[in-house]
This record gives C-alpha cells, sequence and structure tokens, in this order.
C-alpha cells in the first residue's frame, strides 16, 4: 500500500469501488456538509470534495473535507490547479493530509469564465498532469515541487480526471497514459451517457495494459428530467450525449423522468460492471444526493467492503 | 430655425452617383442646392479623415454615393466605402452626434431620378435634424446674446 | 507585433479636459499596421477632438506629430522643440511608447489613446489574434509551432483538458483549441509519440514572475 487510504485498500481488494461527491455551500454552513456527506456514507467507499466547481466560490475543498473526516468518513480533496499557484497548492496539501486527508483529485478546473467572478484571473501555474507530478513527488521521493525535502511528506492516494469524450477521441487514451505516468494511481471519468463509446475506449484503454496500471472509476450521473440531458448534451463542452438517450427520457411523463433518469443509470452500472477495466464507479448526483443509495443498491454495490 | 438651409456634401463615385447628377441635370429633375457634389474616383477612396473633416468644417449632413452592391468598378471599393461610413457613424455617436447626419446610398449611373430623390430626402432628414451641433452652439449663444 | 486599441472617446476626453494645447503623437510602428495610433489615426483624432470642442463652442490646438518609433530614445528626442508649447501630450503608442515619452518629458503630462493589447499577428485583414505571451522560453520547437501558454486558455502544458468540442475552447465556440492544433501538426509531422512527453511545470521566472526583465547586449552599446 502506498497510503491509508480506504479507497486504495478497496481497490487493491479486487472489489469494485464506490465513490461519490459532496458539493461543498456557498456560505459557512458546515451542517450543510455534514447533511450532505450523511445522505451517502454508508454507501460509498469515498466522498469527492469539490473544489469551487463551476469556477464559483464555495466553502474551500479541504475545510469541507476535513469536516466531513472529522465524521470519521472518507473525504477525496479535490483540488483545481485554477486557484491556487504551487506553492498555495503544496501548502493546502499538507495541512490536508495533517488533518487526516489521505486521497486526493488533481484537475485543472473549469475556465474563470464560467463562474460568478469571471473578472479573476485563472492561475494555472502548473497544469493537472503537473499537480499529479507534483503530488506524487512530494509522496514518493519526499520533495517540495521546488526541489527541497519535506520533513514528513504527505501520503496522498492520488486521483486525476479523464474525458473519454472530448475532443479528438484518439488523443483521449494517450492523455490517460500521460496522467498514468505523471504518477495517477486512480481516475474518474466524466459522465458517460455514451455506452458504446466508453466501450471502445476502454478497449483502446486495455490494448495498451493501462488497465493494469491505474484504477479506473466509470462516472455515473442520473437525469432528472429530459431537460436536463439536452442541456448536458448542448451546454455542456466536452459532454457526449446520445439521441436516443434522450429519447428514453422523452419518452415518459414528466413526473416519471426522474425514475427514468435513476433507471439508465442502474444499467448502465450494471453493464459497465462486466467491462474489462472498470474498476468501480463514481457517481455524481448533481444536487441529488439523497438518489446515491437507491442507485448504489440497486446496481447491487450495495453493501460496501468492510476493512 | 425655419429658414434653415443645410450645407450637404456628398461624395460622389465617378463611376455611378456622379453620372447620375449628371444625367439628372441634363433630364432637368431637380435637386436641392444644399448638396454639394465632391467626384471622387471610387467611394473605396473615401476615407474617414476625409468625412471628419466635412463635418468639422461645418457641414450638416454629409453622404457618400457609390455603385449598386457588386458593381464597383474596383470590385469592392463601395463595400468598404460602407465599412468606413460604419465606422465614422460609431465616432460621431460617441461624440454625441446624431449617426444619421452621415449616411451610405448606392445607386446606378443611370439613376437620375434616384439621386435627385436621394438628395431631396437626405436634404429633409438633415433639416429635421437641424444645424451641426457646432453651429448650434453657435446660434444659441447669438439667441442668448440677442435676448 | 504589439496591438492596440483606441480608448473610449469618453476617457480621452476627460484625460484633456484641463489643456488647451495638446500634443497628440503617433508611431509609425506595430500601432500603425494594427490601424490604432499611426499617421491616419492621429489625424482621425485629432479631428473627433475638434469636433467635440467645437460642439461646446471652444476651440482647442492640436499639434499632430508621428515619430518613427514611440519606444526609442533617439525619436522620442524629436518632440523637444514643441514640449514648450503644449499643455499635455496625448499619446498613440503602445504602452511602452507613452513611458518612454513620459520618461523623456517629465514636466509635461502623457496620457494614453490606446489601449495596448497583446502580442500578436494578422489572421485576415481588419483581425488579429494573440499569438505570443513573451514567456521568455520558447517551446514552440516542441509543441508543433502552436503556442499552448498563449494560445490556450488554461496555458496547459500537457493539455487538451476535458472541455474541447468539436476543436473548439470551452471558453468560446470562435476559439480554437490550442492543443487540438499542437495535435493535428504534430500528426502531419509525425510525431504523435512528442505528446506522451510529460512537459515539467514551467519556470516563470523568464515570464515575468522573476520581476521586470532586461536585456543586456554589451556588443551594442556605446
Amino acid at each position: 500500500m502506498k497510503t491509508e487510504s480506504r479507497l486504495e485498500k478497496v481497490l487493491a481488494s479486487g472489489a469494485l469501488a464506490v465513490t461519490s461527491e459532496v458539493g461543498p455551500p456557498r456560505g459557512a454552513l458546515p451542517e450543510k456538509v455534514r447533511q450532505k456527506a450523511t445522505l451517502i456514507k454508508d454507501h460509498v467507499d469515498g466522498i469527492n470534495v469539490t473544489d469551487n466547481q463551476t469556477a464559483m466560490v464555495r466553502m474551500s475543498s479541504w475545510a469541507a473535507g476535513v469536516i466531513i473526516k472529522q465524521m470519521g468518513l472518507d473525504p477525496i480533496l479535490q483540488m483545481v490547479t485554477r486557484d491556487r499557484n504551487r506553492l498555495a497548492m503544496q501548502s493546502d496539501i499538507i495541512g490536508a493530509y495533517s488533518m487526516g486527508i489521505n486521497t486526493m483529485m488533481c484537475l485543472s478546473g473549469d475556465h474563470v469564465k464560467f463562474g460568478d467572478h469571471a473578472n479573476a484571473n485563472g492561475v494555472f501555474d502548473i497544469d493537472s498532469v503537473q499537480l499529479v507530478q507534483t503530488v506524487r513527488r512530494m509522496r514518493d521521493e519526499g520533495k517540495f515541487q521546488g526541489g527541497a525535502d519535506i520533513d514528513t511528506p504527505p501520503k496522498m492516494f492520488i486521483g486525476a480526471a479523464a474525458n473519454p469524450f472530448a475532443d479528438p477521441f484518439e488523443l483521449r487514451v494517450m492523455r490517460l497514459a500521460k496522467k498514468i505516468k505523471a504518477g495517477a494511481d486512480f481516475i474518474q471519468t466524466q459522465c458517460i451517457f455514451n455506452l458504446d463509446k466508453f466501450e471502445k475506449y476502454m478497449e483502446m484503454m486495455c490494448d495498451r495494459g493501462l488497465d493494469q496500471q491505474v484504477h479506473l472509476l466509470a462516472g455515473i450521473t442520473p437525469m432528472k428530467s429530459v431537460g436536463m440531458a439536452r442541456y448536458m448534451k448542448n451546454k455542456v463542452p466536452g459532454m457526449d450525449v446520445p439521441d436516443d438517450v434522450i429519447k428514453r427520457m422523452a419518452g415518459v411523463s414528466k413526473e416519471e423522468q426522474p425514475e427514468e433518469g435513476i433507471r439508465i443509470a442502474i444499467e448502465s452500472i450494471q453493464r459497465l460492471k462486466e467491462v474489462k477495466g472498470v474498476h468501480g464507479f463514481h457517481i455524481m448526483a448533481i444536487e441529488w444526493e439523497e438518489k446515491v443509495p437507491q442507485i448504489v443498491e440497486k446496481a447491487g454495490l450495495f453493501p460496501r467492503p468492510v476493512l | 430655425m425655419e429658414n434653415f438651409e443645410p450645407e450637404i456634401v456628398a461624395f460622389c463615385c465617378h463611376y455611378c452617383a456622379y453620372t447620375a447628377a449628371d444625367m439628372a441635370g441634363s433630364k432637368r429633375i431637380s435637386y436641392p442646392p444644399n448638396v454639394k457634389i465632391i467626384r471622387v474616383p471610387c467611394t473605396g477612396k473615401v476615407d474617414a479623415i476625409h468625412m471628419m473633416k466635412a463635418f468639422e468644417k461645418g457641414a450638416d449632413g454629409v453622404y457618400v454615393a457609390g455603385c449598386l452592391e457588386g458593381d464597383c468598378h474596383f470590385k469592392n471599393g463601395n463595400t468598404r466605402a460602407g465599412y468606413r461610413v460604419a465606422y465614422v457613424q460609431k465616432i460621431l455617436e460617441e461624440l454625441g452626434w446624431e449617426k444619421d447626419r452621415l449616411a451610405m446610398i448606392t445607386m446606378s449611373a443611370g439613376m437620375g431620378e434616384r439621386f435627385a430623390r436621394t438628395a431631396r430626402e437626405f436634404t429633409e432628414k438633415i433639416k429635421e435634424l437641424g444645424p451641426s451641433p457646432i453651429k448650434q452652439f453657435n446660434t444659441d449663444t447669438h439667441q442668448q446674446a440677442a435676448g | 507585433m504589439i496591438t492596440a486599441e483606441q480608448k473610449p472617446l469618453k476617457e480621452i476626453i476627460e484625460y484633456i479636459s484641463p489643456y488647451n494645447r495638446i500634443l497628440l503623437v503617433g508611431c509609425n510602428e506595430c500601432v500603425t499596421v494594427c490601424a490604432a495610433g499611426g499617421r491616419k489615426e492621429v489625424g482621425l483624432l485629432a479631428s473627433a477632438l475638434h469636433l467635440n470642442c467645437l460642439k461646446q463652442g471652444k476651440t482647442i490646438e492640436i499639434k499632430e506629430l508621428t515619430l518613427e518609433r514611440q519606444c526609442d530614445p533617439e525619436y522620442v528626442e524629436e518632440l523637444v522643440s514643441e514640449i514648450g508649447r503644449v499643455d499635455a501630450i496625448v499619446s498613440m503608442a503602445c504602452g511602452c511608447g507613452v513611458q518612454s515619452v513620459a520618461a523623456r518629458y517629465k514636466e509635461t503630462p502623457v496620457f494614453p489613446a490606446v489601449n495596448t493589447k497583446f502580442m500578436g499577428a494578422s489572421v485576415a485583414q481588419g483581425i488579429w489574434e494573440e499569438r505570443c505571451k513573451g514567456c521568455g522560453d520558447c517551446m514552440l520547437g516542441i509543441t508543433g509551432g502552436i503556442c499552448p501558454v498563449a494560445r490556450c486558455s488554461k496555458h496547459l502544458l500537457n493539455g487538451p483538458c476535458g472541455g474541447t468540442s468539436y476543436g473548439m475552447c470551452e471558453i468560446s465556440p470562435d476559439v480554437e483549441c490550442a492543443w487540438c492544433l499542437i495535435w493535428e501538426r504534430l500528426k502531419a509531422l509525425g510525431m504523435e509519440k512528442r505528446y506522451e512527453e510529460i512537459m515539467e511545470a514551467k519556470d516563470w521566472r523568464p515570464a515575468g514572475g522573476g520581476g521586470p526583465r532586461k536585456i543586456i547586449r554589451e556588443d551594442l552599446s556605446l
């Protein structure tokens, strides 16, 4: 084991892992964090805590992560390179690790243009691949990015994101390989709606033997309505929602659409469980955390392994 | 301002509007004497500074009259002139002037009647807008002094 | 070259409102090419300022001058004979030119008439796009001749991010994804393998992170 991470242990055991996420509140509301975490705590192995997602200011991911840690749960600290330079990121990593956080996700982050501080300057001192590399060297070599030794290095289990659907498709597996080379231990993917395309991606990944080098968790998002499906198809950059999924959502009454969205999510998990290289699922139920237990249970992923 | 007679400068392309003006003359179609024609080899030759200088020197209205779309003798001089007119209109607006004091107009060499009508209509429009802001100031102070 | 755009007239008018005699100085270099502050634009701006004053029944004296290069002390010196006769200088050069004039003529206020934008290239008549951030450590040799620092919205050195659609950047369908361009070019050159080499975290010192930059060429100094 490289770390004390619960997620690492579950993945090492060969079981399919389950993670989900909590978006911190836009205010000093620790209770909100606890509420959201409580909804999913028995059904996941790790809880991603998003970092100013969609470039909107929220409670910092490490502070919300500490709240979750204090509940005896396992936060996965998300960190975007948009808001901090390498000094700030490394100090936050040490700080988070000192508070018991041992798993993290390295991301570039949405452009500030999309958020409520569009006039801010994006930092992007380093990119997500370089952040993975930095965290890995901190852990394995005990070195800061600047080269100095760390007295008691943080031992983080390192995650990175992959979007199998963004352009250009042929580059996506190479990009994954690059993140693995940089030191990613696990990967969480973008929401998967186009299962055929995703399976093709996994095939390309396995052909290169990358499934032996990294744990990939497939991203699942239940859709609440056909409106949300259309929005994701047309408005969210790099999202691939096939027409037949939209047709299926539109084929049922408005009241039944949430249920249909959950059914699609469950069916997707059941199909992807069989795909070589898929080592677990990352369920992103956007402002719909209460549905995570139901999805996990119906997909046959419950109970979670006890370590 | 009932007896206001505007001064209007019309930059006319040699190949169309200028010839049209000539035709209006020979056909004895009258148009207001307010319009002072400046012949140019192509409206593409009319620069922003020419339009600005016309206003600076006291013109109440300025228009650029070129060939019909696609008929420019030099391919696209009239299109360029159109862009420049729009550019100067923007400057006028920034200065708080009415942008309608400046216009781009197109016609062919045979349209003597259209030339005359355009000259009449533009003169009417400028009459409605009143004297150039430069002169308005002079008149205001003059009236104040008289009052 | 350095690109620029004229400031809103309102701002320029406000700067010069206390003054009656203005020296309006253009530059024959970059700002002439991007039609922001060359001889022609000096004439247009002077005319607009005159129109504005005439409207208020005032007059203003504007001396128009366009220097060969406003960022060079040799040429800035040419203004010396005008300085005593004006109340203020309005410069239509880039920020470098404005500062060269301000540094030389300390007693006369200098105002910028343009916003200096970026180092760019002309992609079509009347259209300029950013191409270089002046990072001081050019990596075009390994990125297929396309700069990720200047052209990727997140200046990712190991892109593309997950926001690309149809070869365009997530920030706008009008902005090309630099990494898609790099990838296409590497493919065309048969250098796909290069993509998987990790580019290390950039040293931003040559880019300005180390403070204001300077070049000293002793072989050229007098």
